[in-house]
């Protein structure tokens, strides 16, 4: 039905592609078709080749030499050109809908058409009545002089794909093309159940309308949903294909990760001794829907889910960094409530907050080792009212050597160190203040192996030591190799607990994959 | 247990640590003994570890040390130029203690611009807010007679009252402090103007003229020793407290600041009152060295000091606001323009150099920072 035939060549041909960065295969000899009225998904795990490949479509990366595209039939030269591609009949919606909220709807739709039209007066009567069929031949129910910004959150990606068709069409309609091919890069990122569901009926009415669309994902439920065909992509090589129908989900997740996974079922939590060191209740927040959970005495708590499930908020909620709506949290016997907490009153509490984004939340890159260390205790440093930056450095130098900062010179810059040993500055910096509960988003990105086993013993130590630990990460094999317990968030609330011997790799990519149709949301 | 949990131990045994060099044997001391100034020019190797960084090497600390007296070696090399071209004029005792003398005015006012950039906030209004100080103070004490010790503080009083108008619009409203400073120091010049009927106000007691500009020590004012002494706190203030390092982190990364426990919002309205009370205090010893308030006062004053500010960050601590490189920027230009003059060069040399001075300023900050930044990202790789 979908398939291509001799007579009806897909919308977008894909042969023996490859990219290489440094010593890394980012994409290895794949082949991807896309038929016009389909719905084709491209699915895999963070950095399985699928961003590598949108980037190639958009003319961003160059492809190795061999690689082959060809668009309704007619091959096309690679290395396409930047912005090439909307010559070529495609768009491209990310996960950002790129929209000015300040503008109206026709403002946003037409922004585009104003420029290559006609340079005189614009009737806004006529661009608004145009936008009105396009918004109602998708099912989209908005005014278009509303501004953007008054709009539901959810219909803002809807405009963005409507966009996204409406150029393709004004494009095409001028080379006498008729089937445009759509990109959805992770379009459901952040939205909630309905929302999906709404933004599927606009894409079945693009599909009718003609359109080929690749649905890109890492959510194994919605291409269930949408998609008619998929290709699974593993490290860079195409690890399956089909119809998406006939493979379904096992065979999928198992192509995502690339060994055969047994269903277990879950062992009992084993909670430790004790009532728990930090408690949380009914915690809600920007992406974070509703969680409870608690964290004992020495226990290393993971929290994991795919990108925007929500696991990822929870740390900068808890710290102050972005703003509760709902919630409270108790430490030993204090309970306060979450909203309105500022970073200042988290620290007070006894929390320890190491973001993932090193360089821009955890320290100023280009200010010295010493200085970001001793940040949180200067007032503490002061003698005779000088804060003598010897007595700063031995503070830090000390500190360094604890942690094995390498080279443990707190007056380098910070920038300067690699990201391994920037880590361990910054674990410095945190636990000298001696937290209670340390919460740490990817505490090894971006780290190499030996600094990954210290950082590892570090946190085990302070755990060790009595404190609760909190470790947030897309890593499964890290999270495994650290936690007694991991939680598994979607869509903003824990869907899954993994306890004792179920916390391995391949039950939590399990659950993260595949966990939605099995829990009540 | 309810006490918070010791340090953990260290998590890696011994071997792991790096070998001390043959400078820093014993660790402590050596760190602490090399703590204070340039990073240590070692070649000792660590151990080959992954994930360490190159250790800076001789030629990185030489050019370090160059970078900090640049502007120093710059001052002097003006100095002997134009003593060569003029040597009757220039050269003269007279000339240099003039020099001094009269720019203690603009080194404060670059001050005030220091503690609101280190901050990261830019206050456009601090030379209409010098204005307003000296207008304020000429009005009281010479057409009202009011005491010339009230009449300064009433004039300082001014000066924080914009600081706390700026600070409020910007702290606590969210508005980018360009567009507030901008729109208060055009508010606060109209006031100027209207307060002093767009006219020159003169006759300020003597007693203040005597306190700022007769020759006191080896013929310098005392203007220029209340300029030195202002250097000095605020050397103290940026680079021997915590209120310094922790101004430059709510400047550098506010978001980093906020996330490490600092009231980041308390200390950006702190910088800018404070800038705005410097700038009074720039009006205060205007007053005093003219004997009188001129509605255009200190429309003049902006740009050096803006041009100061930025050059003084590329020397002594580059990278960052500092006093003794501003102090150093602030007599380089008045030494280039003081010479340019001599030589029978036009007025308008004045903002021709100035000007540029500003833009070559903004531009060398901003190069020696992105150098750093270059050194850092040859290292990293660009993809995923």
């Amino acid at each position: 039905m979908t398939a291509p035939t001799a007579e009806t060549p897909p919308v977008l041909r894909l042969r023996h592609l490859s990219k290489q960065f440094g010593g890394t295969r980012a994409l290895d000899d794949v082949a991807l078709d896309v038929a016009g009225g389909a719905v084709h998904g491209l699915l895999g795990h963070n950095g399985s080749g699928k961003s590598t490949l949108i980037r190639i479509l958009a003319g961003y990366h160059a492809p190795e030499p061999g690689g082959e595209l060809e668009l309704r039939g007619v091959p096309v030269r690679l290395p396409l050109r930047p912005g090439q591609f909307r010559e070529l009949g495609m768009a491209f919606v990310h996960q950002d809908p790129a929209l000015l909220p300040a503008l109206t709807v026709t403002e946003n739709l037409r922004i585009g058409a104003f420029a290559r039209g006609s340079l005189g007066r614009v009737s806004w009567r006529r661009e608004a009545a145009q936008v009105g069929a396009l918004l109602a031949e998708f099912g989209i129910d908005c005014d278009p002089l509303a501004r953007v910004e008054r709009l539901r959150p959810w219909q803002r990606p809807l405009l963005a794909i409507v966009r996204a068709v409406d150029e393709v069409r004004r494009l095409t309609a001028a080379q006498g093309v008729r089937d445009g091919l759509l990109v959805l890069d992770e379009p459901t990122a952040g939205l909630g159940d309905a929302s999906v569901e709404r933004l599927f009926a606009v894409i079945e009415r693009i599909k009718a309308a003609g359109f080929g669309v690749l649905f890109v994902s890492h959510d194994l439920d919605e291409v269930l949903a949408i998609t008619d065909q998929v290709t699974v992509l593993r490290d860079g090589r195409v690890a399956g294909d089909g119809l998406t129908r006939a493979l379904g989900k096992d065979a999928l997740v198992e192509m995502i990760v690339g060994h055969r996974i047994e269903r277990r079922t879950t062992a009992a939590a084993t909670t430790p001794d004790g009532p728990p060191l930090a408690a949380v209740r009914d915690l809600r927040g920007p992406g974070v829907r509703d969680a409870s959970f608690s964290v004992g005495r020495g226990e290393i708590l993971g929290m994991t889910g795919l990108i925007g499930s929500g696991f990822a908020e929870v740390g900068a909620l808890l710290a102050g960094a972005l703003p509760a709506r709902h919630g409270t949290l108790r430490i030993a016997d204090t309970e306060q409530a979450l909203p309105g907490l500022t970073a200042r009153r988290a620290i007070a509490t006894g929390i320890a907050y190491v973001p993932a984004d090193r360089l821009r939340t955890g320290c100023v890159g280009e200010l010295t080792v010493g200085e970001n260390i001793g940040l949180p205790v200067l007032d503490r440093l002061v003698r005779g009212g000088v804060l003598a930056p010897r007595a700063l450095a031995e503070h830090a130098g000390a500190l360094c050597r604890r942690f094995d900062v390498r080279p443990a010179d707190p007056t380098l810059r910070l920038e300067a160190l690699s990201g391994g040993n920037q880590q361990k500055a910054l674990l410095a910096k945190w636990l000298q203040l001696m937290p209670r509960l340390l919460v740490l988003e990817e505490p090894t990105q971006g780290v190499d192996v030996g600094a990954r086993e210290q950082i590892f013993a570090a946190i085990r130590a302070w755990a060790t030591d009595g404190a609760a630990v909190l470790c947030l990460s897309g890593d499964h094999e890290q999270l495994a190799l650290l936690c007694q317990r991991v939680l598994i968030f979607r869509r903003g609330r824990i869907v899954a607990e993994l306890a004792g011997a179920d916390v391995t790799e391949e039950r939590m990519a399990h659950e993260c994959f595949a966990s939605a149709a099995e829990q009540p949301v | 247990m309810n006490v918070s949990p010791p340090p953990p131990s260290n998590p890696s045994d011994a071997a792991a640590r790096p070998a001390s060099s043959g400078t820093a044997v014993g660790g402590r001391v050596g760190a602490a003994a090399r703590g204070a100034s340039v990073p240590p020019a070692s070649g000792a190797s660590l151990p080959p570890a992954s994930g360490t960084s190159p250790a800076p090497t001789r030629g990185a600390s030489l050019r370090r040390l160059i970078d900090r007296y640049a502007l120093l070696l710059a001052w002097i090399a003006t100095i002997a130029l134009f003593g060569v071209l003029e040597p009757d004029t220039f050269l003269r005792a007279a000339n240099f203690t003039s020099m001094f003398s009269s720019q203690a005015v603009l080194v404060v006012l670059t001050y005030a611009l220091l503690v609101s950039l280190t901050a990261g906030e830019y206050d456009l209004s601090a030379a209409p807010v010098l204005t307003l100080s000296a207008m304020v103070l000429a009005i009281l004490n010479a057409q009202l007679g009011v005491p010339v010790g009230v009449a300064i503080l009433l004039a300082l009083a001014a000066g924080g009252v914009a600081g706390v108008v700026n600070g409020i619009l910007v702290v606590w409203v969210g508005i980018d402090s360009i567009i507030v400073t901008l729109g208060t120091g055009t508010l606060v010049s109209g006031v100027v103007l209207w307060i002093s009927n767009s006219e020159m106000v003169s006759g300020i007691s003597q007693t203040l003229v005597n306190w700022v500009i007769v020759p006191r020590l080896w013929g310098v004012s005392f203007g220029f020793v209340y300029a030195l002494g202002l250097t000095v706190a605020l050397w103290y203030v940026l680079d021997y407290t915590p209120l310094g390092l922790k101004l430059l982190f709510v400047g550098r990364g506010r978001r980093v600041a906020r996330l490490s426990g600092l009231n980041v919002g308390r200390l950006r309205f702190g910088a800018l009152v404070a800038c705005s009370l410097l700038a009074a205090f720039a009006g205060v010893l205007y007053a005093g060295t003219s004997g009188a308030a001129d509605p255009n006062s200190g429309d003049s004053f902006m740009l050096p000091a803006f041009a100061a500010a930025f050059l003084g960050s590329t020397a002594v601590r580059p990278g960052r606001f500092n006093a003794w490189g501003s102090f150093t920027a602030v007599y380089f230009l008045v030494t280039g323009i003081t010479g340019l003059s001599l030589m029978g060069i036009q007025i308008f040399i004045q903002d021709l150099f100035y000007g540029m001075a500003l833009i070559v300023g903004v531009t060398l900050s901003l190069l020696v920072r992105r150098r750093e930044q270059r050194e850092r990202d040859v290292a990293e790789t660009p993809e995923d």
